[in-house]
């Protein structure tokens, strides 16, 4: 886990997915599975957008998947960021399936690749830890 | 068998204002004059309007965006059908859409369409126009706040990584979207509209800087303060117009949601795919009889994907399709032919649609495609979420 002091925009730890960031602190993704039709989700509503049903479970991923795609973002939008540009920004595709969005730290912007494994990793701020991703072999 | 409703209504009227950094109007102001002149454009009266559906650009969610007041600042008295319509990028198609279909119900006869935005303020950037998504005080809550903490501002973010989800899979190349950019700046140059009109080279646009890879600044489309309106009323009633009137042969949507999850691809296969099936069984012709296309190119990936999703080519094969220049001026399918909104103005679907109209009726002038039996028009919003398209024709049969 490593500090990081910026001013970046950030969810709010609370709410129903409330667990997801709890566990994310201790370095653990969550995701939610629906006990009607067993579909995978990224803690984005409380509703399961597969087949309605509003009964769930959290479950421990495994952390672990590929690069969907990405893109390296050159222009400033926000403040924040200025000190980062130009910085990669991915959609990471979890072994489990969902979709997630984030960055891939430790790496040259220029090795990025499609299909490229990678592994979850937990970047503490104030008051929650954000899930980023770093390349694994 | 014709489908009923082929040919049942067409667009009578086309009111186009002044484009660009255009200063001191608000959306109101830009809306009441291209409905003015787009009455002027039919010969209609106002009293002869009977329905107005308007739809407010992006500063219709900033605040500021033009309202259901619009019916009084143009005085219109006899409304049967009113609406403030949003679909993002499809809102233009669609609304004709729902018009020719009350005007099939004798809900109305004649049906104001009308898209305003003013988000360009003097001294202020294009991106600081539209780039402000993400930009907020308020905390999300759950997943959908990981977005902004990534770092993923607006659109150019969405169409960067569907792009670069298409190169990867598929082999599309940086010099395949620039072909598009290039192909449309060369209609442009014989756009008086256009904002955008000296000519480019393959080597400008990858001179230009990078937004997001993989687009370019000359892969994104530009903004704009303007507004454009369309009269669409009853095929009875058209023949009689002022101005030759473009009949709606096929109407199509398609929005197949995003799951965000394995073995689902909006990136690249998008709402196009649905809307082609409906629009093309509707007007009862296929691509190949498609003489122009006037295609919503937010970014020029857009272009290329909706190409394949409507089967121009096969899916993947987009990016070769584009890169002969078959898209520009004196090419195989005219594209984009008054410079789409990459080179002219940004009215979302009304872009296409104002230059779909001008080329169905032989309007075009220099520019003018010399066979223009069918015409394609589409609209697209959301990063590939939303898509409605029209099949359009001076024919009425």
């Amino acid at each position: 886990m490593t500090e990081e002091i910026v001013d970046k925009p950030l969810p709010s730890p609370s709410g129903f997915a409330e667990p997801f960031w709890e566990a994310g602190a201790e370095g653990r993704l969550l995701l939610i599975r629906c006990k009607s039709c067993d579909e995978s989700r990224v803690p984005s509503s409380e509703v399961c957008p597969n087949c309605l049903s509003v009964d769930f479970e959290w479950y421990e991923a495994s952390g672990l998947g590929v690069i969907y795609t990405y893109g390296v973002m050159h222009r400033l939008y926000h403040p924040a960021f200025e000190q980062d540009l130009p910085y990669n920004l991915v959609v990471v595709e979890l072994q489990e399936g969902p979709h997630l969005p984030g960055n891939i730290i430790g790496i040259e912007n220029d090795a990025l690749r499609v299909g490229m494994p990678v592994q979850v990793v937990w970047q503490k701020y104030s008051d929650i830890s954000i899930p980023r991703f770093q390349a694994r072999t | 068998m014709k489908h009923p409703l082929r040919g049942a209504a067409a667009i009578t009227g086309l009111g186009i204002t002044e484009m660009g950094r255009i200063y001191g109007k608000s959306s109101t102001d830009f809306a009441v004059d291209a409905v003015r002149y787009a009455l002027d454009d039919s010969g209609l009266k106002k009293s002869e309007v009977d329905g107005l559906l308007i739809n407010a650009g992006i500063t219709g969610s900033q605040g500021g965006g033009v309202s259901l007041s619009l019916q009084n600042a143009l005085g219109l008295r006899n409304l049967k059908l009113l609406n403030h319509m949003n679909a993002a990028g499809s809102t233009a198609a669609q609304m004709v859409q729902y018009a020719t279909l009350a005007i099939n119900a004798g809900m109305a006869s004649n049906v104001v369409c009308v898209f305003a935005d003013a988000p360009l303020r003097e001294g202020t950037s294009t991106g600081q126009a539209y780039g402000s998504a993400g930009r907020t005080s308020i905390r999300p809550t759950g997943v959908n706040g990981l977005f902004s903490t990534a770092g993923y501002f607006g659109a150019n973010t969405g169409y960067a990584l569907a792009a670069r989800r298409h190169m990867s899979l598929y082999g599309t190349t940086q010099d395949q979207l620039g072909a598009v950019a290039v192909a449309e700046r060369a209609w442009a140059v014989n756009n008086t509209r256009a904002q955008m009109r000296e000519p480019i080279t393959l080597d400008d646009y990858h001179n230009s800087r990078w937004i997001i890879e993989p687009l370019h600044l000359l892969d994104c489309c530009l903004v704009s303060n303007g507004a454009v309106a369309v009269v669409v009323s009853g095929a009875e009633q058209a023949k009689d117009m002022q101005q030759p009137p473009v009949y709606i042969w096929g109407m199509g949507q398609g929005h197949p949601g995003d799951p965000r999850s394995a073995g689902s691809s909006p990136e690249t296969e998008t709402g196009a795919k649905i809307a082609a099936e409906t629009v093309f069984s509707m007007a009862g012709v296929g691509p190949s009889e498609i003489d122009i296309c006037e295609l919503y190119d937010c970014y020029t990936y857009t272009v290329i994907v909706t190409l394949e999703d409507y089967g121009f080519c096969k899916k993947g094969e987009g990016g070769a399709f584009v890169e002969d220049g078959k898209l520009g001026p004196g090419g195989e399918l005219p594209t984009n032919t008054g410079g789409g909104q990459l080179s002219s103005f940004y009215m979302w679907g009304m872009t296409p649609m104002s230059e779909a109209v001008i080329q169905a009726r032989g309007q075009g002038g220099i520019r003018q495609v010399p066979k223009n039996d069918l015409v394609l028009c589409t609209g697209n919003g959301g990063v590939l979420n939303y898509h409605a398209s029209l099949v359009l024709s001076p024919h009425h049969n």
